[in-house]
């Protein structure tokens, strides 16, 4: 497909401005002299290329996304309608107090709804992202182990089956990260997690359920060993779908968490974002949330007060649903992922055999082993089919893993014909392995050179002149 | 695979050319750069920055990994070669050309392997 | 009523069982019973759709909607061509995860890098991120871009965005990094100070150009004294002014970031918005987020994928220089169409109305009876002018439908003029204002 700068012909384009009203005034000096380069296109052929530029793009009305860790529900319409009233989109932020009611209203109740649905008694709205929430969240940790003056609390306790953005986070935060091996059943390992804490604890961040689609049994020893050791327990929330409405990280033993928009409450992703990571704590860590100006907050972690539009987005589903949609959403969801299993695991070996929630783990080692066929090669076949694949390689404890999560929002027919598809890709792995080396066929481009992409960067156009 | 005598080699699969007691070209081993397969980037140090034995003085990433390389002595770098960061595919093509820093004013030096006993070791990692 | 789960109770039961569950309860056969809820959770229960647009609107219409702003100070009123609402809508973009698989994923990805290359057009640039959460986020990551070893002091000119400061500050107290802020004189960054400043263990200068006051900045001098001194200097620039205004490459800067709002997205009480970054070959790499480059597949086709993805946490873990993950891809593709849209010669001409209706506003204001209060320094859409009761100025033209300027401290207000801004809504604002100061 052709760049938009390679559509482009001098002179043509699309009017949108009336003419200048005014004298024409420019600053009188540092004036830039290298040529700007932007695409002329007249309006009909940005239209095309962006509509052809869509096609080529699998969203969760083009078909199954079964991305674990994703949690790719359907986005449903009306939010997207009520992001768009302008009553929202007109709005400055820098208004004053009084002419901004509604949108105050959008936040306070928003903030109610996840401090009930979390179990938390204060929320922020600010962080724009699921990381940006971890750090923030683990800005509150540390302010409060400062304000005390327990400045010896510098590590943070990861378990290795942690999602990247963990230990990014605690970096990020000044903490210095203590991993810890999981059991054999993919949870925290209790022994290894007492050898982990003491004095210098800051706290533990967890996932719950974890990387593995699990519910860790454990919780409540697990947290009151941090407590007990003087750390503060974080609580990650992409997986808070599988859970919401039947169990609480605040009645869990967690002391600050954040939650994803984009995930558990329906906004869409935007293929990469915005999305919104709202952080939410227990009362005595409140007066640190950033984005909300009380004496000894951290500060602000991005100017505002957070992506405002796809707060409204969280705040329709939540109405939409309801108290008794908010259970079934997370019920279904569980359920789903188990039908999948159950239906694929005596072919694809699961990583753990049991009950599982939202998602589940399968591990291709042996497959890989016996036929060379690797999970990826699995992945790429499924891209034949309308299907965008699991979650490759993740969680790193689990080798050629492939992590699915089917998410609420699709039918039984929807999982019954993936899980079709599933199988007659593991059938034609098993007879003709080398051919699964050479999926996709039907794709616009199939298997790209990263290698090469990576050693020598092309990272944008070059124009000629 | 290409283990030259001339070399001497770590556990942790570093290679190391003394040119004489005091400086030494340090790369990764033919075996290293199999095991990481394409490698696309190295991180290096600057001149002048110190080395210690045992510990990471530079990193080397594939697509999707990224490893530490450990340093077989400690000294100084006197020299970086910048090529590398023009040229990642050498590190596969060629590892023994590949040299990632030249150590000089070496104070210490890690238990090092000749190419005979560096075999064995990988043999019986095997 | 809308909870998006289509399968009937009665398919559900039929799963259950067919999974060899007696019902839900048994699905969650792990967690504590201590912990499961007892009891329904204290929100209202479900509304049909007709009931949550009753709710939400009517909220939106609690709100004032100004048809005439003149306020800016990091967000800004610009026309958005139609033509960008209807792209950016388009269900493929909105709804797709971050483009792991680059085989379906070949629009999304192509969108990013010519975004990529917009931004380094703009900024002068050779390489740029997929985007950040916006300006300030932008702003702070390129900070912590230039630390090392030897150097991490970071100063910032006291000619900043305050907002943009406070993030700098905050993500600074992650890192446990000392940031000095360098102080104004006459409205731009006070070079003396500056020079004072710039001691061995400084890593960069944050600057603003425009400044938070709208003053371009002496930039060229700026980049001489911190290069001079061994650190980096990071420009934040408004990227519409990138059409006429000497661009951070020209000045040698080592890393621009900005604001992206003013490219496409609506005012949106905030957010969400976009962090743009661009810097160097040298630095590219250092650079954080998500960054998408060209190769081809195993046809020998163009092929786009995610790219240089060893310095990301997922890959890094606890040494990745950022933790991003998601960004603003969406918000980038705004800026990319809306960019695509208004063409060369319409962006050049929007940069133009705007610095022309802002000086026009600036004159206008000043024989109201409010004159700027840095009359020589040059500016680009926004000035300061004087005002001894702001409360007041600012009261009339809001009971007339106009938002005004920004009070700021000292009895002053900053304002901005956008080609939104007509000359016949300029001259009344400007009447408004005689009438309270009786100018």
């Amino acid at each position: 497909m052709k760049l938009v700068f390679e559509r482009s012909r001098a002179g043509r384009g699309t009017q949108y401005l009336p003419e200048n009203d005014v004298p024409r005034r420019l600053p009188k000096a540092q004036l830039r002299e290298k040529k700007l380069h932007l695409a002329s296109l007249p309006e009909t052929e940005v239209d095309r290329h962006y509509t052809e530029l869509a096609k080529q793009t699998h969203g969760v009305n083009d078909g199954f996304y079964p991305l674990g860790s994703c949690t790719m529900k359907y986005n449903p319409q009306i939010n997207e309608e009520m992001a768009a009233l302008p009553g929202f989109t007109k709005i400055h932020p820098l208004q004053d107090a009084d002419t901004v009611e509604g949108c105050r209203e959008v936040c306070d109740t928003l903030e109610k709804y996840l401090c009930e649905i979390t179990g938390m008694d204060a929320v922020s709205l600010q962080p724009a992202a699921g990381a940006h929430g971890e750090f923030t969240g683990l800005l509150l940790i540390k302010a409060y182990h400062r304000e005390r003056g327990d400045v010896k609390r510098t590590k943070i306790i990861v378990p290795d089956s942690a999602h990247g953005t963990n230990p990014a986070s605690a970096a990020m935060a000044g903490f210095d990260v203590v991993s810890i091996a999981s059991d054999d059943q993919g949870c925290v390992d209790l022994e290894s997690l007492k050898a982990a804490v003491g004095e210098d604890t800051a706290g533990l961040m967890l996932t719950n359920p974890n990387t593995v689609g699990l519910f860790d049994p454990n919780i409540l020893e697990i947290t009151r060993i941090v407590h007990e050791a003087g750390g503060l327990c974080y609580y990650d929330g992409a997986n808070l779908n599988a859970v919401m409405g039947i169990a609480r990280p605040g009645d869990m033993g967690f002391d600050v968490i954040h939650v994803n928009l984009h995930k558990t409450f329906s906004t869409p992703h935007g293929g990469g974002g915005p999305g919104s990571g709202p952080s939410g704590c227990k009362a005595f860590l409140a007066k640190y949330l950033p984005g909300k100006g009380a004496e000894g907050s951290i500060g602000d972690v991005r100017s505002f007060g957070g992506n405002f539009l796809v707060a409204v987005k969280a705040l329709a589903y939540i109405l939409s649903i309801g108290r008794e949609g908010i259970p079934a959403a997370a019920e279904n969801a569980v359920l789903n992922a188990n039908y999948m299993k159950e239906k694929l695991k005596d072919i694809y070996p699961l990583a753990y055999d049991r009950t599982c929630m939202h998602e589940f783990v399968i591990c291709l080692e042996e497959l890989k082993h016996q036929t060379d066929v690797s999970a990826l090669d699995i992945a790429k076949a499924m891209l034949d089919h309308g299907i965008h694949p699991p979650t490759m390689y993740f969680p790193l404890i689990v080798h050629e893993a492939l992590m699915v999560e089917p998410t609420e929002t699709e039918t039984k027919e929807t999982l019954d014909e993936a899980v079709r598809i599933f199988r007659d890709i593991y059938d034609e792995a098993v007879k003709n392995p080398e051919a699964m080396h050479e999926k996709p066929l039907h794709t616009p481009v199939r298997r790209p050179d990263e290698v090469l992409a990576a050693r020598s960067p092309v990272i944008r156009y070059a124009f000629e002149d | 695979m290409n283990f030259p005598k001339e070399l001497k080699y770590t556990k942790t699969h570093e290679w190391i050319r003394f040119e004489d007691d005091n400086t030494a070209y340090i790369g990764i081993t033919d075996y290293a750069q199999d095991q990481l397969g394409d490698l696309v980037f190295a991180n290096l140090p600057e001149e002048g920055d110190e080395l210690t034995a045992g510990e990471a003085f530079a990193d080397v990433e594939s697509v999707k990994a990224v490893s530490d390389v450990l340093s077989p002595v400690s000294g100084t770098v006197s020299e970086v070669n910048e090529e590398l960061a023009d040229e990642p595919q050498k590190m596969n093509e060629a590892p023994y050309d590949a040299w990632f820093v030249k150590a000089a004013e070496i104070t210490e030096t890690e238990d090092l392997m000749t190419a005979e006993e560096y075999e064995a070791f990988i043999a019986e990692g095997r | 009523m809308g909870n998006y789960i289509p399968n009937t109770p009665a398919e559900q039961q039929e799963m259950l069982k067919e999974c060899g569950y007696s019902g839900f309860d048994d699905l969650y056969r792990d967690i504590p019973e201590s912990v499961l809820l007892k009891e329904p959770l204290d929100i209202p229960a479900a509304n049909s759709e007709l009931s949550v647009r009753r709710i939400i609107e009517d909220m939106a219409e609690k709100n004032v909607v100004y048809r005439h702003i003149f306020r800016g100070a990091g967000a800004y009123n610009h026309y958005i061509p139609a033509i960008v609402n209807t792209i950016a809508d388009k269900e493929e973009f909105r709804t797709a995860y971050t483009p792991y698989q680059a085989e379906i994923s070949q629009g999304v990805l192509q969108t990013i890098f010519e975004y990529q290359t917009d931004i380094c057009e703009l900024t002068g640039m050779d390489a740029s991120n997929a985007s950040v959460y916006d300006g300030a986020v932008a702003a702070a990551e390129a900070c912590e871009m230039c630390r090392d070893r030897k150097r991490s002091t970071i100063l910032v000119s006291g000619t900043v965005d305050p907002k943009t400061v406070s993030v700098v500050k905050t993500y600074s107290f992650g890192r446990d990094v000392k940031v000095i802020l360098v102080p104004e004189k006459d409205g731009v960054t006070d070079l003396a100070a500056l020079k004072e400043l710039l001691t061995p263990d400084v890593s960069c200068l944050l600057i603003q150009h425009p400044n938070y006051y709208g003053n371009l900045e002496p930039m060229e001098e700026a980049v001489e004294a911190v290069h001079a001194s061994g650190a980096k200097l990071i420009e934040s620039v408004n990227p519409v002014s990138m059409a006429v205004l000497k661009t951070p490459g020209e000045y040698g800067a080592d890393i621009a970031v900005g604001e992206g709002q003013p490219l496409g997205m609506p005012l949106s009480f905030g957010g969400p918005y976009l962090g743009f970054m661009a810097t160097g070959h040298k630095m590219m790499r250092k650079l954080p987020g998500r960054i998408v480059g060209q190769t081809v597949d195993c046809d020998g086709n163009r092929t786009f994928v995610l790219t240089l993805q060893a310095r990301e946490q997922h890959i890094r873990r606890e040494k990745a220089s950022s933790n991003i993950c998601s960004n603003e891809a969406l918000c980038a593709l705004r800026a990319a169409a809306y960019l695509a849209a208004m063409g060369p010669d319409g962006f050049y001409e929007t940069a133009v109305q705007c610095s022309s209706k802002a000086h026009y506003l600036q004159e206008k204001l000043a024989e109201a009876g409010l004159p700027p209060v840095w009359p020589d320094q040059e500016f680009f859409h926004e000035f300061v002018t004087a005002c001894p009761d702001p409360a007041k100025v600012l009261g009339a033209l809001a009971s007339e439908g106009i938002l005004g300027g920004l009070p700021l401290p000292g009895g002053r207000i900053l304002w901005c003029a956008t080609e939104m801004n007509t000359k016949e809504e300029m001259d009344r604002a400007a009447a408004i204002v005689k009438e309270v100061t009786g100018a």
